[in-house]
């Protein structure tokens, strides 16, 4: 570990700030949290990984309203006299060691009975007890540590998560009920006749028998339901003939083992639904920490500080009411439109409009819901209620309370209609056939089709290649809500980018000079000649020579457009666009740079880096020849010019749109049979994200809140969108090899099937091959298609 | 001869102990999270280790 790092978050500070026992630390809050944990015999903390933890936020007196009673009981899990259960999303849980000290709160609090985390979601569930700690104390001492809780709106209403566990339970149920049975059935495959095995044989098969009951009518379940679901809404969907297929397997082989007349199918069958749920189980691949289904409440706190009479008192944000007074402080969200009527706001919008630069309001001004208060303590006059605010209004937009039709016919339904029509007629022409010549033949060839072309590798088809590729994009930080989201990005015909925090970038623009090197006194001269000048560059060149002493100048003229040129006792200085000052003009990048001369002798240009995403061009030019392209932001339309060198000619540039304007264009372009893709950042964007056929978020951070959305993509990945796109188109085309593959194993089924010959252990051999065999090719396509286009 | 009979239920016995511990062990909420006690597991020796060195 260098020195110059701080020995708790790694953070790089100077040697001379804090330092303890020859360890140093970037700030009083590691110091504390070292401190805290050597104390309590905890220190090796720090052996487990180096420079774990996070910097304490300044907690002031925050958590007030966790004091209070009706909100502390709908947030706790469990609570009697003795003890109180509550479970708490903390998102700085990132490595083994989070895992480590927030699991031994009991030593930092003895009161603290005990604490569980859950990795994966983020999760840390602590069991209190309430007579000698309470709830603030607890998340108080959270924060002293680093692991600051995330408390919001979100978790006063749902309360009661219910675990979805019967997909395991079925899985476990059908592999017990597969092993068995291939065990009782594997004496009648060599068909010998010896004298025990006849004895027995009736024994066996009625174990089988039994063995299958489970299967049938509890774990495959679903595929009942979902057939029956199907044809009440008259779609054949893959599940038709599946179901078909088991139930057909079923009955012929119970009639076989209960007349005696053959050994039945009940390995394939149990085989068959084992196989199907084990595809299930691997497309179910859930990234449990993201959430795609936030809404603004999980952005907003539960309770804030009201004053009345000059009593500060914390409230429950749904009572607060138009016309309350509100105290905000240091890092707080607004939570309602109102006005500022005490202190200087400094308000970060970048959760609503992805713009990092902070917004200043005076007195008087006006401010909206959703923007964080980044300085001192404000307050505010309340004018609507949460749910009337500017922002939350969105919410109440048909947009999210109609429940999503599910009119997607996924990859498999659609090829299911043929199938299951061209099984049925290959049933119906071979029976008759049958029927004419050896009717006793019929019904056994019948049953023996249905069975044979159960479309088991057609259903393994598409889970494993999704699945796959899902756990891909998952590697190259692409996070989708599930695997169906990759067949719609596989149609979209239509991407429309947000602009402020999408293509361009959260972070601070940085200012670099090239040219001729400038002497202190004309460094002095420039920093005196924009500060004069209201421009946006001019105040950006101004705050970046901070050092620099500012003089009054003489003489100042502005030109609209062009620049500024400055008379100074017998010295002039021009500055500003390469043709004001150069008067010409060759320049062909898009960055934009100020150019100066003094005294009419060209110096140099100060160049703003480009604040858009890197790859932003390679991005667009990738996808212009495949989608149509569209910006839509709400800023005004300063950087269109801008905008346009950058991107393909056709792309559409539409600016001032509210976060209801969005929803509406989006809405607009599906009339016109568009699929749309929307990649969007903030708060502002959800109502397009949602009504988008694909809504996709670009996040700086994936820790933070990202609103509803069908997937998540981390920034430094927006150079591969392009890629993203074209393997979802891949993964299709490999699902539609998988089919050809399996319609090639159904024809050899069929053959057996229709001559009459379909044996027990034929059925149990073609049916695990071809769906493993399946698996295995569509698992090796994905792997090599995706390594080629991503590396 | 009977002693197949035996053998046979034994093992179905054997298989549905099984079985019902799986089933048991999914309700109990062992496979919601499959990562965090992979790392407990290793924490709890390290915390031994620890108390040891500080009594010396």
């Amino acid at each position: 570990m260098s020195k110059s790092q701080c020995y708790h978050c790694g953070t790089s500070c100077d040697t001379k700030s804090f330092v303890k026992e020859d360890k140093y630390f970037c700030c009083n809050g590691c110091k504390t949290v070292y401190e805290l944990l050597y104390e309590n015999d905890m220190a090796c903390y720090y052996d487990f990984q180096s420079n774990p933890g996070a910097i304490p936020t300044e907690i002031e007196d925050r958590y007030e309203y966790l004091e209070k009673q009706e909100i502390q009981e709908k947030l706790l899990e469990f609570c009697d006299e003795n003890s109180h259960i509550v479970n708490l999303y903390i998102p700085h849980v990132h490595c083994s060691s989070c895992i480590w000290v927030l699991e031994n709160l009991r030593k930092l609090n003895e009161n603290i009975i005990s604490s569980t985390v859950d990795f994966v979601k983020k999760e840390v569930r602590i069991h209190y007890n309430p007579k000698k700690t309470n709830l603030k104390e607890v998340v108080l001492l959270l924060c002293a540590i680093g692991y600051e809780p995330y408390i919001s709106l979100d978790n006063l209403e749902k309360k009661d998560k219910i675990v979805d566990r019967s997909l395991h339970y079925k899985l476990g149920i059908a592999g017990f009920a597969f092993g068995n049975v291939m065990f009782l059935s594997f004496p009648e495959y060599f068909e010998v006749s010896e004298f025990w095995l006849e004895k027995y044989k009736v024994v066996f098969r009625w174990l089988m028998l039994i063995f299958s009951l489970p299967v049938v009518f509890y774990a495959a379940q679903g595929y009942f339901v979902s057939a029956y679901k199907g044809l009440s809404n008259k779609i054949l969907n893959i599940d038709v003939p599946i179901a078909l297929g088991i139930l057909v397997l079923f009955v012929r082989s119970s009639v076989e083992v209960i007349f005696d007349l053959g050994s039945g199918f009940f390995d394939s069958l149990t085989g068959l639904v084992f196989f199907l749920l084990v595809g299930k189980y691997f497309q179910q691949k859930t990234y449990s920490y993201l959430s795609f289904e936030r809404d603004y409440k999980s952005y907003f706190p539960i309770a804030v500080t009201k004053i009345t009479n000059s009593k500060e008192e914390s409230v429950q944000i749904q009572d607060v009411e138009a016309g309350d007074r509100l105290l905000i402080r240091n890092q707080e969200l607004i939570p309602v439109d109102g006005i500022l009527m005490k202190g200087k706001a400094q308000i970060d919008y970048s959760f609503v409009t992805g713009e990092s630069q902070p917004v200043l309001k005076e007195s008087g001004d006006k401010i909206f819901a959703g923007g964080k208060q980044l300085e001192g303590i404000i307050e505010m006059e309340v004018l609507k209620s949460v749910s009337q605010s500017y922002l939350t209004q969105l919410w109440s937009n048909a947009a999210f309370n109609e429940k999503p039709i599910s009119n997607f016919r996924n990859v498999t339904d659609a090829i299911s209609k043929h199938f299951t029509l061209a099984v049925l007629t290959i049933a119906v022409l071979s029976t008759t056939f049958w029927l004419l010549n050896d009717p006793s033949k019929a019904l056994n060839v019948f049953t023996a089709v249905l069975i044979i072309a159960c479309p088991c590798a057609i259903a393994l088809a598409a889970p494993f290649t999704l699945g796959n590729m899902l756990r891909i994009f998952g590697q190259n930080k692409f996070y989708l809500k599930n695997s169906q989201v990759i067949e719609k990005l596989a149609k979209i015909n239509t991407i429309l980018f947000d602009k402020t925090g999408t293509i361009t970038k959260n972070r601070k623009k940085g200012i670099r000079y090239s040219g001729a090197t400038l002497s202190y006194n004309e460094k002095i001269l420039l920093k005196s000649s924009v500060r004069t000048s209201n421009h946006p560059l001019s105040r950006l060149l101004y705050e970046s020579m901070g050092e620099v002493e500012a003089i009054t100048v003489d003489e100042v003229k502005e030109y609209a457009g062009k620049g500024i040129q400055i008379k100074f006792k017998k010295r002039s200085i021009k500055i500003g666009s390469e043709s004001f000052v150069l008067k010409k003009n060759h320049s062909t990048n898009f960055d934009t740079s100020i150019h100066v001369s003094i005294d009419n002798h060209y110096k140099g240009k100060f160049t703003i880096r480009n604040s858009y995403r890197e790859g932003l061009k390679e991005v667009m030019d990738g996808l212009k020849s495949i989608f149509k392209l569209a910006i839509i932001s709400g800023d005004n339309d300063g950087e269109r010019k801008k905008l346009e060198k950058i991107l393909p000619e056709n792309t559409r540039l539409l600016f001032n749109k509210n976060p209801e304007d969005k929803l509406n264009y989006v809405a607009q372009l599906q009339k016109d049979n568009s699929e749309v893709a929307m990649i969007g950042d903030g708060l502002n964007d959800a109502g397009a994200l949602m009504q988008s056929n694909v809504g996709i978020v670009v996040s700086e951070n994936t820790n933070v809140f990202s609103p509803a959305c069908d997937a998540i993509l981390d920034a430094k990945e927006f150079a591969k969108i392009p890629v993203f796109f074209e393997l979802s188109k891949r993964a299709i085309r490999i699902i539609h090899y998988c089919f050809v593959l399996s319609f090639f194993y159904n024809i050899i089924g069929l053959y057996f099937a229709v001559t009459g010959q379909l044996e027990p252990v034929i059925a149990a051999i073609l049916m695990p091959f071809s769906s493993i065999s399946v698996v295995v090719f569509t698992t090796i396509l994905t792997n090599i298609t995706s390594k080629k286009l991503l590396s | 001869m009977s002693v197949i009979y035996l053998l046979l239920s034994v093992s179905v016995l054997v298989a549905l102990v099984f079985l019902v511990i799986f089933l048991v062990s999914v309700k109990s909420g062992q496979f919601d999270d499959v990562y965090t006690p992979s790392v407990r597991m290793l924490f709890d020796d390290e915390l031994v280790k620890e108390k040891i060195k500080t009594k010396n």
